[in-house]
């Protein structure tokens, strides 16, 4: 580490002491300050910060890597620990003289909870090993999960055991104790009594029921506070534009298992926003084909500007420029009947086909269609989206629209915008910030710091301290959702608990207890508060409550309690004005968008998220700047190059990606990267984005100008490390030919496929293939194998956070991923067929094939990797001596190798997170996708125990579990009636590269698509 | 046979070749600055591969380049080349000691001790590419509780025999050569613990008509024994390829292919050794132009057999009508590895058809420069082999490039300064030309009249 040598210190005669005066003037006292190089904010000083935290992260090419910096930094930050924070608390533990009677070692227990977002809470249930949480899986009974969860979700777990959490509360920087900060609070309190001008409260959107009420009450004891909430990648424009359609912030709950038409305008349902993981589930069913030919697919049409999961799933897909959205939905309005406005037309290209079939298709579907409008679309766009849906007579039948969830709904720029206002009015005296980062994510022209900085007393409670709570006086850890109390409710109104698996491993607080202090009820556990909540909410009282109570806890939400439909109508005056002014064509706009897998910032330091790579790009650890192949031909823009982004005088530094299906002159950032404090994993990772969103853009802009610095910035992208050559010869272009001729993915549209039930199988394998000099080995017990469907995975990526989070897959680290060793034991694999411009994409999950004629096997020197009798490829770790000779044998690749010691062994946080079921691998053995034996295991225990055999749907793995659309499948094919001989039954079922007649047990379902004839012919 | 040239310089007698060959192992002020040099610098690599060696145990095989699906990178690659190499030893000292070639007498001791250092540099490599190298033992069948085997259906297991049963073979028969030469040297010697050493390994060699008929039987015998593994040692090792699926591996033509490879690296390295190490002794009149033709003619005719295999290769790519085979071998030919492979091709088939000519054999510079050349082309056709293969197999989604570190370099060089510190020894302490086979030369020569001068002088020892 080359770094460590330089002298940490600056040249004094870069120092302009009046330049620094000036400037500590006009920050005021309160700031905290470090040096005079800081202050006179010279230019050597923004160098050296730039060698401190530089954008391209650490990658020494060899030997020492990003890793051990990372160990030591986690290192050091326990030892900081040591020295400051958890106090052991002074009390007597006696072990089990008898023990608990349910608590029986090695047996997980489960219990029902919540997270919460602000689209709605998905209802989980999370396994616990001797009250450890260890994995997260999703509710079956709840509305919002259905069994089912999304990457952030499984991810959720590794923020709570994350060293790098805030973990002791702090005053100035310096220690402090929660005693001192309720005694703080309560001088508050005591200072503001009465009227409470200067009191200033900010939040993220608040679902919490209860939550919502403590802060009411604040409210009403101290009628001149304020609440304000800012949420950056929200659903304000859905609310905005609800509002705007029909007079108040009502929610859109859809049922996609309705529609026979769905038309997404800039929406990527699939993968974020309310109910996601419901909707993938209704999305999936109506692509699965029960009926083989016979059955009905719905479709899909996608307007977007960049390559998103559901564009992916698109029966048709249109790029185009986010900002010309917005005409295109006018003018789908008026091709429907509704009118929309006018003199939007020009400078909006629309194929006259594509909109003239899609208006068709939606008319011809009247009440089996849906339009649905993208989050980072306006409200206009939203509320015309509503006038559409109302005028097919969707509304009630493919779309309900119930009360906001959300405590307060409140425009939330608007209401950042106030607070902001107030500051810089000085009439804050007090400022308490409930989790988000302001700092961080607040619109630019907010100048959210400074602003700050004029209340004159400021407090921050948050899972990590961040940019925000640098600037606060008091620091205070927010317990993880794992570890409190509280209460939800999901995209449609249904309550759910959220209640702790865990005592807090710090000195942490829920929100609910600081809301209390100013309340008037200090000292009332989050339980409590959330408790009485509901026990003023119900009419049940004394033992039916607790009745109740227990219910909810153990169901982990409030049956019944999903809120009722209410009759808005569209309001059409909003129709008539005028479209926002569209960037004239030819001007480059830029695209804002929360980060696929780390989102709007929060998970920056959630490890398996930042080397979960994208759908569709496939890049981990860092954001780009997403251009279309055309618009970097046209810029002279290669992947990879640093490129300084300049909109309107806001600059940000980025790397350029080249991705496939992105319109033309548009370029997409996303947020959530480029943190200046956060923990060892996020630190140092991608640009901030936020630097160029404004309260006036907040979803795009237009004007961008990029610039090139002639600098590279390498991207860790797990397929095709290759850049697009456009001069030379496009890689990308022989894969596309690659994957049709070696038949990985197998497509056939719907009539096609009507006419040729069986495309996708090879004649390899109808053939007798059973023909070898060896006899086939044959087994009656059971014979495990798992069907994939293709025409239902919609490339989440869920279920590689889960196969992590169950078998304590290790995380590599960017420099290790751009060399190849990511140990993901289940990707998914993205293809792409067509003209770069526009080309449909193809996702396909790929684990161990777990061949019966194993290729892997046989060349293993020492017999480590052997078949088990129930068909698996096992492996065993002990007897490994990593030749690599299995991988190198594995068509598929799917097996991953311990290049280096990867597995964490020093964190001593991080070993709560692991499943005590599963080995931690060592350096130097192999591993790969198990089929989760070690679920399989367990289930055949207790199948013996209970002499009975192992049933159908009792094994799930952990991929199978948490899939939304449900496109996984496993069981014993030695059973004609399971559920995996049912799907391998059917005619679309095929398997990967046939002809090596390796005889995998993982088989897939083809991709069927229901293309509409009127386009493209 | 017999050339225009003779296989052995005017003017040698029997005593004149015993003494020009022990004169550089026991001769005062034979430890020259070139020596020390060249020794050096191989110390320093060898030093260098020591530390390669530490920090795999610390770190483990990160420090290179291998990925997945390049699961394999340059050890594998090093370890076929320095197997290769070692075969043109043992097929002069053995093939043709039974096909009773007399020109190899003046090459075959410093052709097998070649055998010797590079097989040992070739069998570091398996060692070092595991993942946990502490449990090599794992390949060995070893008895045990756990009844626990190797599993024989692994080329790799297969390669553990093969590999150790060639170098016991060529120690050994290397070791029994090298007895009445010790025997020499001992009783040449003048410092005492020379005289010890060189006397504990001559084990009792007196010279009596029974050991001189012992030895010539287990000479023969050996023989026998190591010509068969001339062939069978690469073919197992082509085996480890031959065996997988991987397009580009899966090829039947690999086993001759691979010991014509052999053969044609392993002349050419000898030429690498002979050209300069002839000049810096003056052995001119035992390694003579003749010496050096014959051995380019070795090294036209396999490289012409392995131009062959290339050719065939390619063509049954593309008459197999196997996309994924087709696939590798556009790739190969056109890929992001292109330059590789066309280097590969002119310098493994183009270059050395100027050895067509004898006017370019009998240039030894250039011969000397072919002989590089050689040696680096197939270095470099292992490495398409092994690597180019790997990053384009079946699955598009998983190609990746396969990047050399630092570190695939240094190990590389390593090996390369453990091969010729060895050496270095080698000609400094042992005899590097057998002095009783040549002096059987200098008697066969003698008795066909073609060497005047030659009077008959009883063997010393």
């Amino acid at each position: 580490m080359s770094e460590d040598s330089k002298p940490k210190t600056l040249p004094n005669d870069s120092v302009d002491l009046d330049v620094a005066r000036a400037n500590l003037a006009k920050m005021g006292k309160k700031r905290l300050w470090q040096s005079l190089e800081e202050l006179s904010d010279t230019k050597l000083y923004r160098n050296f910060l730039e060698n401190e935290f530089p954008a391209n992260g650490n990658k020494d090419s060899e030997g020492i890597n990003r890793r051990d910096v990372l160990k030591l930094m986690a290192a050091s930050t326990a030892l900081a620990g040591l020295s400051a924070c958890t106090k052991l608390p002074q009390e007597k533990i006696v072990p089990y003289v008898r023990p608990p009677e349910e608590v029986v070692p090695g047996v997980p227990m489960f219990y029902a909870t919540s997270i919460a977002e602000p689209g709605g809470a998905v209802g989980l249930l999370v396994e616990s090993h001797m009250g450890r949480p260890t994995k997260i899986e999703g509710n079956p009974d709840h509305p919002g999960s259905l069994g089912a969860t999304d990457a952030k979700h499984q991810a959720s777990i590794l923020n709570m055991y994350d060293p790098d959490r805030a973990q002791a509360i702090r005053f100035d920087g310096q220690l402090s104790s929660w005693a001192e900060f309720v005694a703080a609070m309560g001088n508050v309190r005591g200072r503001f009594t009465g009227n409470g001008a200067g009191m200033r409260i900010l939040t993220t959107t608040v679902t919490s029921p209860t939550l919502g009420a403590q802060l009411k009450s604040v409210l009403a004891q101290f009628p001149g506070a304020k609440w304000h909430q800012y949420e950056p990648c929200g659903n304000n424009s859905a609310r905005v534009g609800a509002k705007l359609a029909f007079g108040r912030p009502v929610s859109a709950v859809y049922h996609l298992d309705q529609a026979d038409v769905v038309v997404s305008l800039d929406a990527d349902f699939l993968l974020g926003g309310p109910g996601h993981v419901r909707y993938t589930r209704e999305f999936a069913e109506r692509r699965s084909l029960p009926k083989g030919p016979s059955s009905n697919l719905n479709r899909l049409y996608v307007v977007e500007s960049m390559a998103t999961s559901t564009g992916a799933m698109s029966d048709h897909r249109l790029p185009m420029r986010s900002s010309d959205i917005e005409a295109f939905t006018r003018q789908l309005a008026a091709a429907v009947g509704v009118s929309a406005g006018a003199g939007s037309e020009a400078g909006v290209k629309v194929p006259a086909d594509w909109l003239k079939a899609v208006a068709e298709d939606l008319m011809a579907h009247r009440g089996s269609s849906l339009v649905i409008a993208g989050e980072n679309q306006p409200p206009a766009v939203h509320a015309i989206a509503h006038a559409i849906n109302a005028a097919l007579g969707n509304v009630g039948k493919t779309v309900v629209y119930t009360e906001s969830i959300e405590a307060e709904p409140v425009d939330q720029i608007e209401s950042l915008k106030d607070l902001v206002n107030d500051l810089n009015a000085g009439k804050v005296d007090f400022l308490l910030i409930l989790g988000g980062n302001p700092v961080y994510d607040a619109p630019a022209d907010l100048d959210f710091l400074n602003a700050l900085l004029k209340a004159r007393l400021r407090a921050y409670s948050g899972l990590y301290f961040n940019e925000t709570s640098e600037w606060c006086h008091w620091e205070v850890p927010a317990t993880h959702f794992l570890e409190s109390w509280s209460d939800t409710r999901a995209h449609d109104g249904t309550a759910g608990v959220v209640q702790p698996l865990i005592a807090p491993l710090y000195d942490s607080h829920a929100d609910h207890e600081i809301v209390a202090i100013l309340g008037g009820q200090p000292g009332v556990s989050s339980h409590d508060l959330v408790r009485n909540y509901w026990q003023s909410q119900r009419t049940e009282k004394g033992k039916a409550f607790d009745d109740f109570w227990e219910i909810t806890l153990y169901q982990g939400y409030v049956a019944g309690s999903a809120f009722a439909p209410v009759m808005v109508t569209v309001q059409s005056d909003f129709l008539k004005q005028a479209p926002a002014a569209a960037g004239g064509a030819g001007a480059l706009e830029v695209v804002f968008r929360p980060d696929p897998t780390i989102g709007d910032g929060l998970y920056n330091n959630n490890a398996w998220l930042q080397e979960l790579p994208k759908p569709v790009t496939r890049i981990a650890w860092d954001n780009a700047a997403y251009v279309s192949p055309n618009t970097a031909q046209k810029l002279g823009l290669k992947s990879e190059d640093y490129v300084e982004l300049d909109l309107n005088g806001r600059r940000v530094s980025a790397p350029v990606y080249v991705t496939f299906g992105h319109a033309d002159d548009s370029v997409t950032v996303h947020f959530g990267y480029g943190r200046l404090r956060t923990g060892s994993v996020g630190a140092g990772t991608g640009f901030n984005a936020y630097l160029l969103r404004t309260s006036a853009a907040p979803n795009f802009a237009s004007g961008l100008q990029i610039t090139k610095t002639g600098k590279n910035y390498e991207l860790a992208c797990v397929q095709h490390q290759t850049t697009i050559d456009f001069e030379g010869h496009p890689a990308e272009n022989e894969s596309v030919a690659a994957v049709e001729e070696r038949q990985l993915v197998q497509i056939a549209t719907l009539d096609e496929f009507r006419k040729d039930p069986t495309f996708a199988k090879k004649p390899e394998t109808t053939e007798n293939r059973e023909l070898s000099l060896y006899p086939n080995f044959k087994n009656d017990g059971y014979a495990w194998a798992m069907s994939i469907d293709l025409n239902r995975c919609v490339g989440c990526n869920a279920c590689v956070i889960a196969c992590q989070a169950e078998n304590n897959i290790a995380v590599v680290g960017k420099d290790q991923t751009i060399r190849g060793r990511i140990m993901h034991w289940i990707r998914i694999d993205t293809y792409f067929r067509g003209d770069l411009e526009n080309p449909e994409a193809y996702f396909e999950p790929l684990p161990c094939m777990q061949c019966e004629n194993a290729p892997c096997e046989y060349v293993c020197p020492v017999g480590a990797t052997t078949h088990s009798p129930e068909g698996l490829n096992d492996m065993t770790y002990n007897r490994c001596v990593g030749t690599r000779y299995c991988s190198n044998n594995c068509p598929w690749k799917v097996r991953r190798f311990n290049f280096y010691l990867y597995s964490d062994y020093s964190t001593k946080s991080l070993y709560g997170v692991r499943n005590p079921d599963v080995t931690v691998r060592s350096r130097g053995v192999m591993e790969k996708c198990t089929y989760c034996v070690q679920r399989i295991q367990e289930a055949k225990i207790r199948a013996t125990r209970e002499d009975r055999t192992v049933r159908d749907g009792e094994i799930v793995t952990a991929c199978q579990q948490v899939c939304p659309a449900n496109a996984i499948v496993f069981g014993n094919i030695n059973d004609p009636d399971s559920r995996v001989s049912k799907r391998k039954a059917q005619e679309r079922d095929y398997i990967l590269l046939a002809d090596l007649n390796t005889r995998p047990r993982t088989s897939y379902l083809a991709r069927v698509r229901n293309p509409n004839p009127a386009i493209r012919a | 046979m017999d050339g225009p040239d003779p296989i052995l310089g005017p003017g040698q007698t029997l005593s004149s070749v015993t003494e020009k060959i022990s004169s550089i192992v026991l001769g005062r002020g034979n430890t020259t600055p070139g020596w020390i040099f060249g020794a050096f610098i191989s110390f320093c690599l060898l030093m260098l591969l020591n530390t390669v060696i530490t920090l795999l145990a610390i770190k483990g095989v990160g420090i290179w380049g291998i990925n997945i699906p390049v699961a394999w990178g340059f050890a594998i690659t090093n370890f076929v080349w320095w197997i290769g190499i070692g075969h043109a030893g043992t097929l002069i000292s053995a093939f043709l000691l039974l096909l009773h070639q007399k020109w190899r007498t003046s090459i075959n001791r410093f052709a097998e001790a070649m055998t010797i250092f590079a097989v040992m540099c070739a069998g570091m490599f398996p060692l070092l590419h595991m993942g946990r190298p502490w449990l090599f033992y794992y390949l060995m069948p070893y008895p045990n509780p756990m009844w626990l085997w190797p599993q024989f259906r692994s080329p790799l297991v297969w390669d553990v025999f093969a590999v150790s049963t060639y170098f016991t073979v060529s120690l050994l028969f290397w070791f029994v050569g090298l007895i009445p030469d010790l025997a020499t040297l001992r009783d040449r010697a003048t410092g005492k613990i020379k005289k010890i050493i060189y006397g504990i390994f001559s084990m009792g060699w007196r010279g009596s008509a029974t050991h001189w008929a012992r030895y010539e039987f287990a000479s023969i015998l050996l023989a026998g024994l190591a010509t068969p593994l001339v062939v069978s040692v690469h073919t197992v090792v082509s085996f480890d390829f031959t065996i997988a699926i991987v397009p580009g591996w899966h090829s039947t033509i690999f086993p001759p292919y691979f010991v014509a490879g052999a053969i044609y690296s392993g002349f050419a390295m000898v030429l690498t050794l002979a050209i300069p190490l002839r000049k810096y002794y003056h052995l001119q009149n035992m390694v003579t132009d003749r010496h050096i033709d014959i051995m380019a003619k070795v090294m036209l005719a396999t490289g012409i057999i392995v131009a062959y295999s290339y050719v065939m290769e390619m063509f049954m790519a593309f008459y197999s009508a196997n996309p994924f085979e087709r696939a590798q071998f556009v790739e190969r030919m056109t890929g992001q590895y292109a330059v590789v492979f066309w280097t590969l091709i002119t310098f493994n088939l183009v270059i050395p058809q100027l050895l067509w000519w004898q006017k370019v054999r009998r240039h030894q510079m250039t011969v000397f420069l072919i002989s590089l050349i050689v040696n680096i082309g197939m270095w470099l056709e292992r490495f398409v082999i092994i690597v180019v293969s790997l990053h384009h197999e079946y699955e598009p989604s998983k190609w990746y490039m396969f990047f050399p570190t630092r570190w695939d370099w240094a190990t590389f060089a390593g090996t390369i300064g453990m091969f010729f510190l060895l050496f270095y020894l080698f000609i400094r302490f042992l005899p590097m030309i057998s002095i009783v086979e040549m002096r059987t030369l200098v008697h066969e020569t003698s008795e066909t009249g073609s060497h005047a001068g030659l009077y008959p002088v009883p063997p010393e020892a």
